[in-house]
Formats: structure tokens, sequence, C-alpha cells
């Protein structure tokens, strides 16, 4: 049952990242293709119809998290107090300037939220790295199973550790590439003429970033957390998610030409790469950096089996409803946008 | 200030007080909206739909604000009160994670559909999806009230073997007695402000001269549909609330209406200022045996004092419980005092005539917001010392490791953010009531979602 739930989870997480990835590698990249006005309303409308509904994700893996994990969700969301708060603002801060710039009209402003939006975009998918990188690293947990970090201390990945070190930094710069990529694939899916080429321009460079950093961060991660090696030693067959993130990546650029399969080889590079890791984590939950006993399991950080029998059918019963939603919503608003769909929306 | 709790405690009263703000206005206005796109439909005449067009613009800002308001809402449970969610987790994670996958997926892809989709989606699509949105925020209602419901009485759970509680009975969590009054008492708030918000703006409209036939539009919705909840708010659900805080927190109950000393046949105090050290009601104007008569429906039944009860069993501090829970009542009666006599000049066929009550109508708007504030403090602070009732107390509910400087500066970058956002929220209102519902679909480059 537990582990159930831990795909479960993961499997949430995932839908989120790759969903609210190329909202915010949208937020990234209009800084850089989009010249004009004009342009850069088309990059926010591609956007537009879809992000909140994605964002709802990350408020659903959440709270499922806190149901099926109390544990985890206790201990972790309170260690990590500060960077989730920062995250927190970010995330309102990229709320309300993608908002608040689609109601103005003057330009400074308009102009001043833009930038907002590109910054909030970017923080935030180096934090999710970063993120990302300390479960992997493992966290100093107390023998109660208690721990709080700092923001930084010697930037060092070992001892007493902060949230940023070089290797949380260095995972937060991969998922940046990685998220940007993601948007750059899905603003050339969603546009025409110079706006998509520019697009694919700075995919074909970004992916050689991707490429790199995905080759540095797989080789740090296994040196620095050997439970890693240790899952993937026992059981062989989870090479295929590792396998899965390669291919995938390898597809993007042999799809260069055509928008819609290269944004499904990047959705699937995401997918690979954390299922990677939660294969590789698996059945930890959250590391111990300090005595490997006192990691969260699956197994001691999950509610009670009733509770979880029922949250099995309702969630099964809100996935699939969820699912149909998402399916109409994406319908509605497929194709290219274009100026002239300005006439629909209020 | 010196405790890690005194801080958490203070972060999450101001950040929940200001996400309710916005709750409050989008379950009130789903309703409104649906009225308007059901009269739209019935009578097939436009001037509805542009109606329910401006309506969802105003939504549509309050829906943006009230979400990034919400998700600190929701991990705040985690980083400040972990202790709180390591032992209850099991329980009010099942109301919380039902929250987010059936509530607020369906809230926010119809939202999409219906600000970006009309001419696609059609007459009785958009209808459609304008109901979907309603079902949607009345639900996250329901499940954000069934939690905070079962830390006030807390039902259907167990103590398993580490001390954590465990949840016995899905559906006696769900159907938690307290929850079927609190939750139409809190729904029936929302509508009140989302009735005074539209009639107010209408009033503004018809006085200022302005977009004239929304004006009477809005001013009729509001009017008519706030009549009815202002007395709903009264009876049955505000009564049936305190029927059930005599019942379970006969100490809540106590301290809410200023009564130190049992009595039989207690009186029930209108006015007068609690005086906690000597343990009396100053200046106090009180209906004779009217306490006793609400509570148990008999004039004479006994009402327990606050003497009744340990000091430290004490909602803390009780002058703020008592003085928002009159500020409530207060308010509920004066609403319906205006909302009646505004239908009575409605049926008249008077009201847009007589300016006085135009004006008494545009600047009630405040007034809600507070009385539904004050409710909640009422609740909240009136469940002090614990924090799931009888169970957990408050004291025991926060993160063992965050530091009270921590917690300080979550707190100071919060006031300051929402500083801001409560002005760009202000701005943009204004802007949109001073554009009016004219301004139409095509010269808006707004898309909220
Ligand atoms: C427009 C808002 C509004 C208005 C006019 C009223 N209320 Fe209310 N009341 C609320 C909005 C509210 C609320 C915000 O929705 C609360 C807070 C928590 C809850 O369950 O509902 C609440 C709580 C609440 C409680 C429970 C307090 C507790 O749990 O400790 C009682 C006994 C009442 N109300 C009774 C009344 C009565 C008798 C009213 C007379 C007209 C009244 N309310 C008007
Ligand atoms: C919008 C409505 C609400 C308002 C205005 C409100 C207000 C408050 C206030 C003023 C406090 C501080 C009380 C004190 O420390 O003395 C508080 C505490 C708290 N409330 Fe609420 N509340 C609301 C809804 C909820 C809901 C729906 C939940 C649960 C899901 C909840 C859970 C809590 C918790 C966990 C605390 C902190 C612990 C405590 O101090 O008791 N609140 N709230
Ligand atoms: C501690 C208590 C609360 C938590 C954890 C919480 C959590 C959240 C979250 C995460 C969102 C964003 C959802 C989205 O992205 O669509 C949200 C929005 C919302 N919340 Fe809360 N909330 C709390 C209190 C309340 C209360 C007391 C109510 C009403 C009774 C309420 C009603 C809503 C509604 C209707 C929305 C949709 C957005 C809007 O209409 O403004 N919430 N809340």
């Amino acid at each position: 049952m537990g582990t159930l739930w831990f795909c479960l989870v993961a499997l949430m997480l995932t839908v989120y990242v790759v969903l609210d990835g190329f909202d915010l590698g949208a937020g990234v990249v209009q800084l850089f293709v989009a010249h004009s006005e004009e342009e850069r309303r088309l990059v926010s409308r591609t956007i537009g119809p879809v992000w909140d509904a994605n964002q709802v994700w990350l408020i659903a893996a959440g709270g499922t998290l806190f149901f099926a994990f109390p544990g985890l969700y206790a201990t972790s969301f309170s260690g990590f107090y500060l960077p989730l708060m920062i995250v927190l603002w970010l995330l309102i801060l990229r709320g309300v300037s993608f908002e608040f710039s689609r109601h103005l009209t003057d330009a400074t402003w308009v102009s001043f939220w833009d930038a907002v939006f590109f910054l909030a975009s970017l923080l935030l998918a180096v934090f999710y790295g970063a993120a990302l990188g300390n479960v992997v690293r493992g966290v100093p947990l107390d023998n109660q199973g208690r721990f709080f970090e700092a923001l930084w201390t010697n930037f060092q990945p070992a001892g007493e550790t902060g949230i940023l070190d070089w290797y949380t930094i260095l995972a937060g710069v991969a998922a940046l590439v990685a998220l940007t990529l993601h948007g750059a694939l899905w603003v050339s899916l969603k546009t025409e003429r110079e706006l998509q080429a520019r697009a694919q321009d700075l995919a074909a460079k970004l992916w050689w970033a991707v490429a790199l950093f995905t080759i540095v961060i797989t080789w740090s991660s296994f040196k620095l957390q050997p439970h890693l090696q240790a899952s993937y030693s026992a059981h062989p067959w989870g090479y295929i998610f590792p396998v899965t993130a390669v291919t995938a990546l390898i597809l993007i650029i042999v799809f260069r030409g055509n928008e819609s399969r290269a944004f499904c080889a990047s959705c699937a590079y995401l997918v690979g790469m954390l299922a990677s890791v939660a294969f590789g984590l698996y059945p930890d939950l959250l590391p111990a950096s300090t005595n490997s006993a006192s990691s969260l399991t699956v197994d001691n950080s999950k509610a009670a089996n009733y509770g979880l029998k029922i949250g099995l059918v309702w969630w099964t019963l809100g996935i699939i409803l969820a699912t149909v939603y998402f399916v109409m919503a994406y319908r509605r608003f497929a194709g290219k946008v274009s100026v002239s769909s300005d006439e629909e929306e209020y | 200030m010196q405790s890690a709790l005194a801080v958490d405690r203070l972060q999450f009263a101001f950040t929940i007080t200001f996400h309710y703000i916005f709750p409050q206005i989008t379950m009130g206005l789903a309703l409104l909206i649906v009225v308007l796109k059901t009269m739209a439909l019935r009578t097939g005449n436009e001037h509805y739909n542009r109606a329910a067009r401006f309506w969802a613009k105003m939504f549509g800002i309050n829906f943006a604000v009230g979400v990034v308001t919400g998700i600190p809402m929701e991990f705040q449970f985690g980083t400040n009160w972990s202790a709180f969610s390591k032992a209850a987790g099991g329980v009010i994670g099942q109301t919380l994670a039902m929250e987010g996958v059936f509530s607020f997926f369906l809230e926010s892809s119809f939202l999409g559909l219906f600000l970006f989709g009309e001419k696609r989606l059609g007459r009785i699509g958009h209808w459609f999806s304008a109901m979907m949105i309603f079902v949607g925020s009345w639900l996250s209602g329901y499940f954000i009230v069934a939690t905070d419901a079962w830390m006030q009485h807390p039902v259907a759970y167990s103590l398993g073997p580490s001390g954590t509680f465990e949840l016995k009975s899905f559906w006696g969590l769900l159907l938690n007695p307290w929850t079927l009054w609190q939750y139409p008492h809190t729904m029936i708030g929302a509508v009140q402000t989302g009735c005074f918000v539209m009639a107010t703006i209408g009033a503004f409209y018809i006085l200022a001269g302005r977009h004239e036939d929304y004006g009477r539009t809005f001013v009729r919705v509001g009017v008519i549909v706030g009549v009815i909840a202002s007395i709903l708010q009264l009876y049955p659900t505000g009564d049936g609330q305190g029927v059930m805080i005599a019942r379970y927190q006969p100490v809540t109950l106590a301290a809410m209406e200023g009564l130190f000393h049992t009595e039989r046949g207690a009186p029930l105090a209108i006015l007068g200022q609690p005086d906690v050290a000597n343990q009396r009601l100053d200046n106090p104007l009180t209906i004779p045996r009217g306490l006793s008569f609400l509570t148990y429906r008999a004039w004479t039944a006994e009402v327990k004092g606050l003497e009744q009860f340990p000091r430290d069993a004490w909602p803390d501090p009780i002058e703020l419980v008592y003085y928002s829970y009159h500020i409530m009542v207060g308010l509920g009666t004066i609403f319906i005092a205006i909302f009646v006599i505004a239908a009575f000049l409605l049926w008249r066929e008077a009201l847009f005539r007589r300016r006085g009550m135009l004006w008494v109508i545009m600047l009630a708007m405040p007034f809600p917001f507070i009385a539904n504030m004050a409710g909640w403090i009422t609740a909240e602070v009136g469940r002090q010392p614990w924090l799931v009732y009888g169970i957990l107390r408050t004291s025991e509910g926060p993160s063992p490791l965050v530091s009270v400087g921590s917690a300080w500066f979550t707190l100071i970058g919060f006031m300051g953010l929402y500083t801001l956002l409560g002005i760009l929220y202000l701005f943009l209102v204004y802007r949109e009531i001073d554009r009016g519902p004219d301004a139409g679909v095509v010269a808006s480059s707004a898309s909220v979602n």
C-alpha cells in the first residue's frame, strides 16, 4: 500500500513538472525569443488558459503527500522551511505578474511585470532542481527524525549542509536548462513564423547544455548518494528509466523539424529523469545524511492502512475526472495561437 | 513574541485572514454568475450575458489572488505546524487532498473554458461551465470546512500506536455533524458578500448615472438573493451553530456571551464590556433569559459560566472572542434590516429612486467582509487553547525546529508581499469598475484564468 502511494505521489509530481515545466520554461524563453510587445502577448497566450490548471497538480500532489505520508510532509516541509517559503513567494509573484500584466495597458508597467514573470519563473526552476538535489543528497535527520536546514553553510554537500551547496546548485541549473528547453519546444509548438523559428534556434542551442548537465548531474549524484547505485544493482530492470531519459534526449534533436514530436520527446525526457530519481531512492523518501537508520522511508512515514485504502477509491475517481477536464481544456485550445484569438478572451 | 508559537499563530492568522477575503467573493459571485447566465439563457437577452461577462472578469481577478494566497495556506500546515501535521495528517490529509483532487481541478479547468471559450462552447456549454465553477468552488468550501470542523469537533478517529490519529470512518469524517451546520453558515456568509459586492457596484452606477441599466440589474439580483441569504444566515444556520457550540464547547459559548457566572435563565448580552479581571460584564444591556432560551429552548435552563471551567481551559483572549461574536451578530442583524427594506422598496418599484437607500447599500460594502472575519475569529480563537478540540493543544502543534527568527522572517515577508498584492488588487478592481460592463469583450486584453 505504501509503495503504491509512493508511485502515485511521484506520478502527480511528475505530471506537475511536465505541465507547469513548460509554463516556467515559456516564462524564461519569452525574454529571448519574443522581440515585440505583440510577440510577448502571443507567448503568454500559449499558456494563458492552462497554467492555473497545471499548477493545481502541485497543490493536489502536496495534498496527497500530506494525506499518504504525513510524517514525511511534516518533517520535510518544516525542515525545508526557508526555501519552501521562498518558493511560495515566487509562486505568488509568478501568478500575479502573469495575471496582472494582462490587465494593464500601460507599456512601462507591462514590461516591468514581464520582467518579474521572467525572474520568478527562472528562480522557481532553479529552486525545484535544488530541492530535488537536497532530497537526493540527503538531509541531517536527527534520531527523532527531524531536521532544519539553513539556506547555505559552506557550500559543501557534506557535514552541516545547507539547502545550497555546489551539488544542489548544479541540480538547480540542470533543472533550469531542461525546463527552458521544454518551454522553448512548447513555444515552437504553439506559434508560427519568426517567433517559432527563434524558439527552435534557442532549443537547438539549449539541447547541448541539457546534454552536458545530464551527464554531469548523473555522475555527481551517483558519487554522492551510494544508495542510488545500490538500488540499480539490486534491481537492474530499473535501468529502463535512465535509458528512457537518454533515448528521449536524443530524440529531441532527431525530431528537430517536427514540433509536436520534439515536445513529446522532451516530456519523455523529464519523465525518465524523475522516474530514475524516484526509482533510485526507493524505499527511502528522504535519506538521512547523518545515519541511514534515521532515513524517512515509505514504511515509517505512511498513514494508517484504512485511510490509504479509502483514498485509493476517491483518488482514482478524482484523477479520472481531472483527466477528462484536462483533455477537454487542451482540446478546446489546441492548435497555434494567433492574434485574432484575442476576441475570445476577457 | 518570544516564542515561535506566538509568531506561528500570528502568521497563520494573518495569511488565512487575507486568503479568506477572496474565496468569500468568488464563492458568492459564482452563485450570482450562474443566476445571471440562467437569466440570459431563459430570456435570450444579451444584456444578461454582458452582465455575466463583467462579473466573470471580477471573478477572475479575485480567483487569481485567491489561488496564490491559498497555496501558502496548504504549505503552512507542514512548515509551521509540523507536530500537528504529523499527528493529525492521517485524518485531515484526507479532506485536504480531496479538495485538491476534486474541486481545484474542476474549478480551474472550467474557469479557463469559461473565460476563454465563450464562442467555442456555445450558449449551453458556457452556462454549463459557469455551473461547474460554482460546483467546484463550493466543493472546495466543503472540504476545507470539513477539515476545520474536525479540528473543532474531532470525530471518526482513533489513537494509533505511535501517538498519531488514524481515520476510522471516512463518512464519519465527511458527515461530521459540526460540518453540517458550519458549511451552510459559511457558504451563506459568502453569498452575502457576493450580494453586497454586486449590489454596491450597481448602486454606484445608478448614483453616478453611468451604465444605469446594468446598475439596476446588479442591484436587483443582489438584493433579491441577499434578502434570502441574510435571513438564512440567522435562522436556521447561525442558530444551529450556536446550539452546536452550547453542546460541545460550553466554555467557548460562555466566552462568546461574556457569561462569567453560571445562571438559570441566563440573559442575552446585547452590549457591554467584559472585565475579565473582575469577572463581570460592565455596562450590560441584556435581554433577560434570552440566552437560556436561544441555546436550550427553555427560558429557565441553566447555562454554564466561565467560572465553571479551569482557567487553562478558557479561550484566550476572552475579549476578542466576545467582541468578534457580537460584531458578527450585530452586523448580521443590520444586514437583514438593509436587505428587507431594500427588497420592499424594490417590490414597490421605488428603490432606484431612493438615493438615500442606494447610498446605504453602496457604503455597506466593507461590512460583510468584517462579519465573515469576525465569525472566523470567534470560531478559531474560541477553540483555543485547543488546536484539535479536547485532544491536542495549540502549544503542542508548532514545528519544533523552526526558530522565532525564521518565523518572523517569513511573517514579515508575507506582510510585505500581501500589502503589494492588496494595492494591485484594489487598483485592478477599481479599473474594471471604472471601465464598466460595456468595455466589452474585444477591447480588453485581459486574460484572467
Ligand atoms: C456574512 C457573514 C456572517 C453573518 C452575517 C453571521 N455570521 Fe455567524 N459566522 C460566519 C459568518 C457570518 C462565518 C464566517 O461563516 C463563521 C465562522 C466560522 C464558521 O463556521 O462560520 C460564523 C460562525 C458562527 C458561529 C460559530 C462560532 C464558533 O464556532 O465558535 C455562530 C454561533 C454563529 N456564526 C452565529 C451567527 C448568528 C446567530 C448570526 C446572526 C445573524 C450570524 N452568525 C451572522
Ligand atoms: C477563512 C477562514 C479562517 C479564518 C479567518 C481563521 C482565523 C484564524 C485565526 C485568527 C487563528 C489564530 C487563532 C489564535 O492563535 O488565537 C487561526 C488559527 C488556526 N486556524 Fe484558522 N481561520 C480560518 C479557517 C481555517 C480553516 C478552514 C482551517 C483548517 C483547515 C484553519 C486552521 C487553523 C490552524 C491550524 C490554526 C493555527 C493553530 C491555532 O492557533 O489554533 N483555519 N485561524
Ligand atoms: C487553512 C485553510 C485553507 C487552505 C489550506 C486553503 C488552500 C487553498 C489553496 C491551495 C487554494 C488554491 C487552489 C487553486 O489553485 O485553485 C485555495 C483557493 C481557494 N480556497 Fe482556500 N484554503 C484555506 C481556507 C479556505 C476557506 C476557509 C475557504 C472557504 C470556506 C476557502 C475556499 C477557497 C476557494 C473557493 C478557493 C478557490 C480560489 C478562489 O476562489 O479564490 N479556502 N485555497
